[in-house]
């Protein structure tokens, strides 16, 4: 009769596990869209300088990364707290560079080969003495044509 | 003691919460692409013949290991730049066959003849910043950019930056070749001559 004496005693409900799956396929989605793939993991600094004048580099695979700026903290014991290059995975020398376009020019196919870019993603601290010697190495392997990389914004972003 | 049963939620609306949010990431999520400012090195083997280039025709651009711009000898601020820069290029101070008819600035006789044989020299040292020399890369850039969008007003009523956006967009309905053909022009009529010194 009463309302109150529908329940055995001691008895938990069981918790409804219908919508587990939405939660997780929720977070797998969440994940999947904010990752962002990177190849190279990166030993350096890497705060780009800011331009609005830019062009965007849309043809991924034709483009060669070379990065350059102080290492991080836990390299500086290693290698100093001047700035430095990195090229795929690990420091190298302004020397280096030669043998990395060839290698990646070697990676591409043939008819590609000629639309090769290379984007200097450089940090905004570093000097100018390293990007000029940079650049006369790629003039040397005949990589001509470069892209600055920045962020977009306006170049006052770029005073400290 | 009497113990209450508690009831069950109704889990059907779960779905379609995680739809909603799914959506909400898709659409506001950007695949990051990168974009910077291009360049082309010149190439290595260097032309014996010394081309003859008068003093006037010569914007000179010194950046200093102290990020100071000295423009043309003079201390100069970043945003002064590219007004500078504007009115070297489109000074149109020629005559005869160096005369510039679409130019619109003063005609110094004492700058640049035309835009064509307008040459921007850029000089740093090892010690510049990376970001001051991009920020000058820019202002040159965008000095160029702004001529080139005001000749094209007047030539295609559409600025230039907008016929590259169509040139880029795959779906502009509009004839490319002729796109090509015009954005050719004007990158003829003022031409990017940005020399590097080493």
């Amino acid at each position: 009769m009463s309302k109150f004496n529908k329940k055995k005693k001691g008895d938990l409900p069981a918790v409804n596990t219908a919508s587990l799956p939405d939660i997780v396929f929720m977070l797998l989605f969440f994940f999947m869209v904010a990752t962002v793939m990177r190849d190279n993991e990166l030993k350096i600094k890497n705060e780009l300088p800011a331009a609005n004048q830019v062009e965007k580099l849309d043809k991924k695979e034709l483009v060669m990364y070379i990065y350059a700026g102080k290492p991080n903290s836990g390299y500086q014991s290693k290698f100093g707290t001047e700035a430095r290059l990195q090229l795929n995975d690990k420091f190298s020398e302004v020397s280096d560079i030669p043998a990395f376009i060839y290698a990646e020019r070697e990676s591409k196919r043939e008819e590609l080969r000629p639309f090769l870019t290379t984007a200097l993603k450089v940090d905004k601290e570093t000097n100018m003495g390293i990007i000029g010697d940079i650049k006369q190495e790629l003039r040397k392997v005949n990589a001509l044509k470069i892209n600055y990389t920045t962020r977009i914004g306006d170049v006052s972003l770029n005073k400290k | 003691m009497a113990r209450r049963s508690s009831p069950e939620v109704n889990a059907g609306s779960m779905a379609d919460i995680a739809f909603l949010l799914l959506i909400f990431f898709l659409v506001t999520t950007t695949i990051e692409t990168d974009s910077g400012i291009s360049r082309k090195l010149p190439p290595m083997e260097e032309s014996e013949e010394d081309v003859v280039i008068k003093q006037k025709n010569i914007f000179t651009v010194l950046l200093n290991g102290k990020d100071q711009l000295l423009v043309e000898d003079e201390l100069m601020e970043l945003e002064d730049l590219r007004e500078a820069a504007i009115s070297f290029l489109d000074n149109g101070g020629g005559s005869g066959e160096d005369a510039c008819n679409y130019c619109k600035g003063e005609g110094d006789k004492k700058s640049s003849d035309n835009p064509d044989k307008a040459i921007i020299s850029l000089k740093n040292e090892r010690e510049t910043s990376y970001a001051t020399y991009i920020s000058v890369q820019n202002e040159l850039v965008a000095a160029y950019t702004h001529l080139r969008n005001i000749r094209a007003q007047e030539l295609y009523g559409i600025s230039y930056s907008e016929m590259m956006n169509n040139y880029k967009d795959v779906n502009w309905p509009g004839n490319r070749d002729k796109l090509k053909e015009n954005i050719n022009r004007l990158r003829k009529e003022y031409p990017q001559k940005l020399s590097e010194v080493q």
